[in-house]
């Protein structure tokens, strides 16, 4: 218990130390990627479904099998979607004598 | 042997989340990094799956084919202006599984010992006496999985639209969540004092749990129901977080270190996102919780009218003359753009300006939209660059070198009233200067206030001209005159 309790704490911090450096623009990425990854609860589920028990813990652990999927794969897959948006720009800039004529017309 | 194999597995996937997140520093290697943390989790996945006993395979795969074909169809049909709730269902999703694993595991201490079945079928993990310690991380992963997903379905409704977006307030709404807060407490109590016990007397663990879930799904809509619209990213982060804090509890239960990193990593990144949604409000997190703030004011709604003040109204002709002649442009985009959907236009009038040789730059607010990030999202999916996005910090210094600061359906984040009227219910809000650009075009539906009721002197200001009308539509009308210029 206290070993899970240092390894929480410690993975806090690294996850405050990296997450805090990630630029307003991925906010949205962010939130979905790591909300993909809290379905890390799917391995949960595994353990819990693939055990020798009763009905109900089955079915139960079914169940969140099922959540915890639709969690992980939607939340990677949609994460995946909205990153490939983001581009920077095209090296093709427009010159500024382009903009003295636009001026000039003015 | 096996047990260090899993164990070497999981540290490798905690890593390789840790590195995913990493990649997410700069959109240049966020997808790399995405599908780096994708690849942790197959690895969990692959390794639970062979190198624990799994007994039924069939199911397991049935319910992984399932889940993953629903998870995969949504994320791939989803149009990207629906991504706000999108994300809050795959949040609920995360913290329904991890309570009902922390349930399960409750449940199967139900089993009646069979002599002979456990050289039969020998458990893949040893399973632990059930104590009050155990008890404790069960009720903590129950409690916090079903708020999680109770609270992030009303999150769903309300960004979706199936709900009212406006705070809902009802006589003895605190009173009730505080109720409902004591019988959790209550149920907490119940299967902790029975934990001892368990599994001979199976009944109060088994009643306390069954209590706790539904007290818990209670709490979840009663502490995101009363919270409105523009409050919607502090709530949505906040939900994340505790997505996160769920999975982490469900390793505590499970004494599964994979769990409890990833849940750490993904509770510290909710609530950094908190913070910074909270910081860009100049509002406490309690006083979001507590709610009934952000609600949009209905159309037409009694606000006092500021006396003697008159209002520039700009025909698309002037708008388009200003914005075509201009040096430098400053974009400031809001709510409005999400909801009128109009963000091609404003990429299409942006790249009509530049080949007129006009800077263009936006300026995003860290609250603009429903969630952290929106504006970003919705430009990016309009093909905007994102290096001509400019953060607040970053753009507020050259609102005074532009010719133009175009506003549309931003409201209480450009009101200059945030920063010295303290009778506001926004003072003290960081906001964007677009009030000292040379002139401020506002695109707007009508005169109504944004979501915190106020009065927007931004309009009433010499530097100022409205454009009235539904963002796409005047959008579109700006772009065929300018073509026309």
């Amino acid at each position: 218990m206290l070993d899970n309790l240092i390894i929480f704490v410690l993975a806090a911090f690294v996850g405050f130390e990296v997450i805090s450096k990630v630029p307003q623009t991925l906010h949205t990425p962010l939130m979905s990627g790591s909300n993909a990854i809290s379905g890390i609860t799917i391995v949960g589920a595994l353990v819990v479904a693939g055990m020798i028990g009763g009905t109900w813990s089955k079915w139960l652990g079914l169940v969140a099998l099922i959540a915890a999927t639709i969690n992980v794969v939607g939340g990677f897959l949609v994460t995946d979607r909205m990153l490939q948006m983001f581009k920077a720009r095209q090296p093709e800039r427009k010159t500024s004598t382009e903009k003295t004529e636009a001026a000039s017309v003015a | 042997m096996k047990t260090t194999l899993i164990d070497l597995s999981y540290l490798i996937a905690a890593a390789l989340f840790i590195f995913g997140l990493k990649r997410l520093q700069s959109p240049k290697t966020a997808r790399g990094g995405n599908l780096i943390a994708a690849l942790g989790m197959l690895l969990a996945v692959v390794a639970t799956l062979f190198l624990h006993r799994i007994i039924t395979p069939i199911e397991m795969l049935a319910g992984l084919v399932i889940g993953g074909a629903i998870g995969a169809v949504l994320a791939v049909r989803v149009p990207m202006t629906a991504m706000p709730e999108m994300v809050a269902a795959f949040n609920g999703f995360g913290g329904l599984a991890s309570a009902l694993v922390a349930i399960a595991e409750v449940a199967r201490y139900l089993i009646p010992e069979v002599p002979g079945l456990a050289v039969l079928f020998p458990l893949p993990i040893e399973q632990p006496p059930f104590d009050v310690q155990l008890a404790i991380t069960i009720v903590l992963s129950v409690l916090i999985g079903m708020v999680t997903f109770s609270g992030s379905s009303v999150a769903f409704g309300k960004l979706g639209g199936y709900i009212t977006g406006n705070p809902v307030l009802f006589p003895g709404l605190r009173l009730l969540t505080l109720l409902v807060a004591l019988g959790v407490l209550g149920s907490m109590g119940f299967v902790l004092a029975g934990a001892e016990t368990f599994p001979m007397i199976a009944d109060p663990v088994v009643g306390g749990i069954i209590a706790l879930t539904g007290f818990a799904l209670i709490l979840g809509v009663l502490l995101v129901i009363p919270i409105g619209g523009a409050d919607m990213p502090v709530v949505v982060s906040l939900l994340n977080s505790y997505s996160g804090l769920a999975a982490a509890a469900t390793g505590f239960v499970l004494d599964n270190t994979a769990l409890i990193v990833s849940g750490a990593l993904v509770g510290a990144s909710g609530l950094i996102l908190t913070r910074i949604m909270c910081e860009a409000m100049n509002r406490s997190l309690l006083s979001v919780l507590l709610g009934g703030f952000g609600g949009e004011a209905s159309e037409g709604a009694a606000v006092a009218t500021a006396e003697g003040k008159s209002v520039q109204e700009a025909t698309v002709e002037d708008a388009a003359i200003l914005l075509a002649y201009a040096n430098k442009v400053i974009i400031a985009p809001g709510y409005g753009m999400a909801v009128a959907q109009a963000q091609h236009q404003v990429r299409e009038l942006a790249d009509l300006l530049q080949e007129r040789g006009v800077e263009v730059k936006y300026a995003i607010h860290p609250v603009a939209g429903r969630m952290p990030g929106h504006m970003n999202v919705l430009l990016a999916e309009a093909n905007v660059p994102y290096d001509q996005l400019y953060e607040m910090d970053e753009i507020n210094d050259e609102f005074e070198t532009a010719d133009v600061a175009l506003v549309i359906g931003a409201n209480d984040v450009v009101n200059p009233a945030a920063r010295y009227d303290k009778s506001s219910p926004i003072y003290g809000m960081p906001i964007l200067n677009v009030d000292r650009a040379k002139t401020v075009l506002v695109l707007k539906r009508s005169m109504r206030p944004g979501y915190s009721g106020i009065e927007n002197e931004l309009f009433y200001l010499p530097n100022t001209r409205m454009l009235f009308g539904d963002a796409r539509e005047s959008l579109t009308k700006l772009i065929n005159e300018i073509k026309a210029l």
